[in-house]
């Protein structure tokens, strides 16, 4: 093969997966990761039904989006014919088990079912980096570092929408949580560093810069300078922490919408070698 | 073992189209889907302008990327490797449109015609199968294997060849089993130079593009 200049068309975008299918990507990793906060949470908070539900809500309206976007609507159970080699099989299974499972929890009430909910929410979100990683012909999804950039962001978003609504409906949250928070946040923007490493230069990476940026800046760097404020103004935590999680929400939402409709661009054509004419 | 292929020389290619125009007849494909098509590229600036012009299609991969993400099972590959859609499984996720290196695959989700209201012959050939569910070349499967029930030989006959193989004025499209020594498209790929379109992914396409002689 050779290793020369290349030519050919340059990519473009691509027009397949549109807002619908984005939306599972933002929706279905949110509410995977309010699954697990839930789950990490629920033998010390008596109220963790409420959360379980909300996080159940928001993968259906995830799945919900896509199935919209699907050609043959009433065939979407075929979706399931093939876990032997498609992620978008395995996906569905494993949203079967988050629901099977959120529907026990929720009707025995206890926490060890909830738990089992959070292990099968995040098969859920590592499935939906392999999605996106097995999609070769787009270079920013298939890129390695997605599926660890998927799941840390599905915990990020996931666990600033928890403590968003602990510290708005409830109370303010406990202290090792915030920590978590904190700890999960610094593990995303490091996924985002090595992903944005390996994507190198190109359509791809420069249309994912400024969601990068944010993700950094507003999604990271800001609810941290919040939780801090939080733990050392306790008049003022509430609110601080409030906003902290709506931040590394929306950071992650902004995020995984460039990357589903703004940087999926194909690779284009390219010719290793140009004709030799008049040589056959 | 067969493995049907395409053999595009590129010395050869003048951009014409008429493979794309003959694709379109024979599958009656909606305005818009080509799936045979030709890139025009150019490459260069004055003086120093060169122009290629490149078929591409569905490669018919080995390891087709489509095949592995659908999750229907509508995509599969047969034992002489030509990919397949069953129309009937097809859910129209487009995954594997975004999984396809190659930008082969189509999905329409509403019936269109080249002049607004069918044509007859639009109207007739009209497939409501092909709506909402993803299409690409098929090699003109039909056109083999109806050919080889007949003791034809594809890529030799033109009644057992995809079409738009017959339809090259220059010769530049040849079709046959890469995997038979003695046949045609072997012994263009043994004397002369090709590569394959997006070779580093490693779906082992089973489109080759001829780019000089062997020296």
């Amino acid at each position: 093969m050779s290793t020369g200049p290349k030519y050919g068309p340059k990519p473009w975008l691509q027009a397949h997966w549109d807002l619908r299918a984005a939306t599972n990507f933002i929706l279905g990793g949110t509410g995977s990761g309010l699954l697990i906060s839930t789950a990490l949470t629920a033998h010390a908070t008596p109220g963790w039904g409420p959360f379980l539900a909300l996080g159940l809500a928001l993968i259906a309206a995830g799945l919900g989006a896509v199935w919209l976007e699907i050609g043959r609507k009433l065939r979407a159970i075929h979706v399931f014919f093939n876990p032997f080699t498609s992620w978008m099989t395995r996906e569905s299974f494993a949203a079967l088990v988050v629901f099977a499972l959120g529907g026990l929890a929720l009707a025995l009430g206890r926490p060890w079912v909830a738990q089992a909910v959070g292990l099968a929410a995040l098969a859920f979100a590592f499935c939906q980096g392999r999605i996106l990683l097995a999609s070769k012909g787009i270079p920013a999804w298939r890129t390695p570092g997605i599926v660890e950039l998927i799941i840390a962001t599905s915990l990020a978003e996931g666990g600033g929408l928890f403590v968003a609504i602990t510290a708005t409906l409830v109370a303010t949250p406990p202290t090792p949580w915030l920590v978590a928070l904190a700890l999960v946040l610094i593990a995303r923007a490091a996924a985002w560093s090595r992903y944005r490493k390996r994507l190198g230069a190109g359509a791809p990476r420069a249309a994912l810069e400024s969601s990068g940026r944010m993700l950094v800046y507003a999604g990271t760097a800001a609810p941290l300078a919040l939780l801090a404020i939080g733990q050392m103004l306790p008049s003022v935590a509430p609110g601080a922490d409030v906003l902290a999680g709506l931040a590394a929400l929306a950071a992650g939402w902004r995020l995984k919408f460039a990357l589903v409709r703004r940087a999926a661009y194909n690779q284009g054509f390219s010719l290793p070698q140009l004709p030799v004419r008049g040589s056959n | 073992m067969t493995r049907w292929a395409m053999v595009a020389d590129l010395r050869r290619c003048v951009g014409c189209q008429t493979c794309t125009a003959a694709c379109k007849h024979t599958n009656a494909t909606p305005p818009e889907v080509q799936w045979r098509r030709v890139l025009d590229m150019e490459v260069g600036e004055y003086p120093e302008v060169k122009r290629a012009f490149v078929p591409v299609g569905c490669m018919h991969c080995a390891d087709p990327p489509c095949m592995h993400v659908c999750p229907s099972t509508a995509t599969r590959k047969r034992a002489d490797g030509i990919v397949t859609i069953d129309y009937d499984l097809c859910i129209g996720c487009a995954y594997c449109a975004v999984a396809c290196p190659y930008q082969a695959r189509y999905k329409t989700d509403q019936p269109s015609f080249a002049y607004g209201a069918p044509m007859e012959s639009e109207a007739q050939r009209f497939d409501s199968g092909r709506i909402g569910v993803a299409t690409k070349c098929t090699f003109c499967s039909d056109r083999i294997d109806a050919g080889l029930a007949k003791g034809l030989k594809p890529g030799v006959d033109p009644e057992a060849t995809p079409a738009c193989v017959n339809s090259c004025i220059a010769q530049a499209l040849h079709f046959g089993d890469v995997e038979d020594p003695a046949s045609n498209v072997s012994e263009l790929l043994a004397e002369n130079q090709f590569f394959r379109m997006h070779e580093e992914l490693g779906t082992d396409p089973g489109f080759y593009y001829l780019w000089d002689k062997r020296r």
